[in-house]
């Protein structure tokens, strides 16, 4: 288990927070997940709302999001569930921030996989640009996490940033993506090795090759 | 022998080519569903009961029979369920992800032609927090799918009504535990549930569900078209099929590709990852299915059949086939070590010997990684592990205890000499020296 706290409980984060609502846009979302759950089981909402609750406060603070605990109540008081079952949902799942992250929340992989292709280098150029784990850096753009496996161990090392991943990693690549976030650019996501598309191994795949070049349709040879 | 691509299910898995419904029914899916439906609902269990299909989970429980433990008719009014597992966070494991983003059509057609088979009323499609863009793709194509009324009322025109939906997860590795990621469908913390009852007869909101992996589900169309027999002439006994598997670590070239079951594990690496770093005298050892199965040394690994028979002959397991590769450079201790702190990180905290177990284990795996440790302390370690595997309430005690075991049992030598090296600078001659 992880060590999860909130935020402390201020009247300053009262005040900035306690009027919290859904956008209008946001209400028609949530009310659309709620409509995917039988009747009366709204509660299984929690965890898409928790995470639309964080995405409007991050396009509110221009980062990536948290959930002060105003914002908690919120969602409790919308799903007609007790605050402390919400606050549990909020601790127990590590993509709910609850303390305030940076523009940018760099989650390098650090589990064995990429671990053995060199995230330990990654981790470390992060740290010798400044970020720090768990902290926002001083210019409000990065928070740094250590994270475990994402799922794309074939195309490791890798980081997620906000809602894009980076894969295929050196500190040369990483450096390049971050420096175009920092200029407010849009990277290309994916894997950064030259030439490779997705998972296929690189310089080309050794298995369906008709299917680079065309929709290819199997069925005829069967 | 050698899997020919027209026998490939996965045709589209690196996605070069668009995943969306148009390119999806070129390739072959939502190719007549309706007449797949109306074989009805046994005699779909029973082709899938003859195909040999095993579940791609990690377990390897046969996917035909668990579809038949789902009540017939339901004497209560309770609904059943179907829900996917979608939440792959087994370290070394990336081979759902590639369905989901590049292929989603053959699971969603997979969902209803499986929920038909166990009389389900829904599928609920949980996919794990971080795949943000994967599930973008995946909601695009449901919606697609009930555009199209595929899925919904009348889904493909069979007379079957039939809903799938997708909820993302949050970050929480122990949710692909089946129980678990019922609790948290239901919107609760991620902590799994005593079993019995069993989900088939009391899973979601306490209706009967079956858990099935993304892979499991997403290969049932082709089986059903293509026949059991075709299904079954790949692969050893008891172990057939085609498989995706994922090589990551110290290969040339790490890779997802799909072969056939039981293919050696040299074949395998030469064929698509380029071969070994360094070539095959630089392999040191290869944890073959994913972080949960023990180690296995190079010498034991290198002609083994890669299936579910053939790994646990030599101590381990197929698992997701998530094959994470080591050479000679890697740190046997600290790779193993790293997979310990995993576990740490993820265990839900209910039962006392994996909460305390797994923080236990892998402050003393980090001992012995400097050697800071008493030889002792190696059979007292494998003992902790003794006393957390089989005693807790999910397998995911035993996950954290296997890995260590494995290491202990290959590597005791390296344990042993980093503990005496380690020392060494204390004992009394080098400090005499010192001074
Ligand atoms: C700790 C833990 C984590 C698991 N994670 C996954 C997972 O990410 N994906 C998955 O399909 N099965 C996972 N499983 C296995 C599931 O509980 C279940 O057996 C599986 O989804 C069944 O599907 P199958 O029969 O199609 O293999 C996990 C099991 C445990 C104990
Ligand atoms: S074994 Fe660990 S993860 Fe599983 S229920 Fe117990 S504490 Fe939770
Ligand atoms: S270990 Fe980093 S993505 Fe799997």
């Amino acid at each position: 288990m992880a060590n999860r706290h909130t935020a402390p409980d201020t009247p300053e984060l009262r005040a900035r927070w306690g009027s919290f609502v859904f956008t209008e846009a946001n209400i028609a979302k949530a009310d659309k997940f709620i409509a995917s759950y039988p009747e009366g089981r709204q509660k299984s909402a929690v965890m898409p709302l928790l995470d639309l609750a964080q995405r409007q406060v991050g396009e509110e603070t221009d980062t990536q999001g948290w959930l002060p605990m105003p914002v908690i109540e919120y969602v409790a008081a919308y799903l007609d569930m007790p605050v402390i079952r919400v606050l549990e949902v909020a601790t127990f799942y590590f993509m709910y921030n609850l303390v305030p992250v940076g523009k940018f929340h760099v989650q390098v992989c650090g589990t064995t996989p990429c671990m053995l292709r060199g995230s330990d280098e990654l981790i470390a150029a992060c740290k010798g640009r400044g970020m720090e784990k768990g902290k926002v850096s001083a210019d409000g753009l990065w928070t740094l996490t250590e994270v475990e496996c994402m799922g794309n161990c074939a195309t490791a090392p890798m980081v997620q940033i906000n809602d894009g991943n980076y894969e295929d990693l050196t500190v040369e690549r990483l450096d390049a993506v971050l420096d175009a976030l920092a200029a407010g650019g849009t990277p290309e996501e994916g894997t950064q090795e030259p030439g490779r598309h997705t998972s296929e191994p690189s310089g080309g795949p050794t298995t369906l090759k008709e299917m680079v070049t065309e929709n290819h349709d199997y069925r005829g040879e069967w | 022998m050698s899997l020919q691509d027209k026998d490939r299910i996965f045709t589209n898995v690196y996605g070069f080519q668009p995943w969306n419904l148009a390119a999806a029914q070129k390739r072959g899916d939502w190719d007549n569903t309706k007449d797949i439906i109306a074989r009805g609902n046994d005699a779909i269990i029973d082709e899938m009961k003859a195909s040999g299909l095993r579940g791609r989970g990690g377990a390897g429980f046969p996917t035909g029979l668990k579809w038949s433990f789902m009540p017939k008719e339901s004497k209560d009014g309770r609904p059943s369920f179907l829900v996917i597992n979608a939440d792959e966070s087994e370290p070394g494991s990336c081979k759902d992800r590639e369905i989901i983003r590049h292929d989603p059509h053959k699971l969603i057609e997979g969902a209803l032609i499986a929920g038909f088979a166990m009389r389900a009323r829904a599928a609920y499609i949980y996919i794990r927090g971080e795949y943000i863009r994967e599930a973008q793709t995946l909601q695009a194509a449901i919606d697609e799918a009930y555009s199209a009324g595929l899925i919904g009322k009348n889904a493909s025109g069979s007379g079957y009504d039939f809903d799938v939906f997708m909820h993302r997860g949050a970050g929480a590795y122990i949710c692909g535990e089946e129980t678990a990621m019922i609790e948290s469908l239901e919107g609760k913390k991620g902590q799994p549930r005593l079993k019995p009852p069993f989900p088939a007869g009391a899973g979601l909101y306490g209706c009967p569900t079956t858990v099935n992996n993304v892979e499991s589900i997403a290969v049932v169309p082709t089986i059903l078209r293509r026949g059991a027999s075709w299904f079954s002439s790949f692969g050893a006994e008891g172990n057939h099929g085609t498989k995706l598997f994922q090589i990551s670590g110290h290969v040339d070239k790490p890779c997802v590709v799909e072969e056939e079951m039981s293919i050696p594990f040299r074949e395998l690496i030469e064929k698509h990852c380029g071969g070994v770093r360094g070539g095959w005298d630089n392999l040191l050892a290869v944890i073959p299915g994913g972080s949960s199965v023990p180690l296995v040394p190079a010498a034991d690994i290198m002609d083994a059949p890669m299936d579910f028979d053939g790994l646990k002959a030599v101590g381990s397991g197929l698992g997701t086939a998530a094959v994470i590769v080591m050479d000679k450079s890697t740190d046997i201790v600290r790779a193993i070590s790293r997979i310990s702190y995993f576990y740490k990180h993820e265990s839900c905290g209910q039962c006392t010997p994996c909460r305390e177990g797994t923080g236990w284990m892998w402050r003393m795996m980090e001992r012995l990684r400097t050697g800071d440790a008493a030889v002792e302390e190696i059979d007292m370690l494998y003992q902790v592990t003794k006393q957390v595997e089989g005693h807790t309430i999910c397998a995911l005690g035993d996950a954290a205890a296997w890995p260590i075991q494995g290491l202990i049992k290959h590597f005791r030598p390296e344990l042993e000499r980093r503990i005496h090296e380690h020392n060494a600078q204390f004992a009394p001659e080098t400090r005499e020296a010192a001074e």
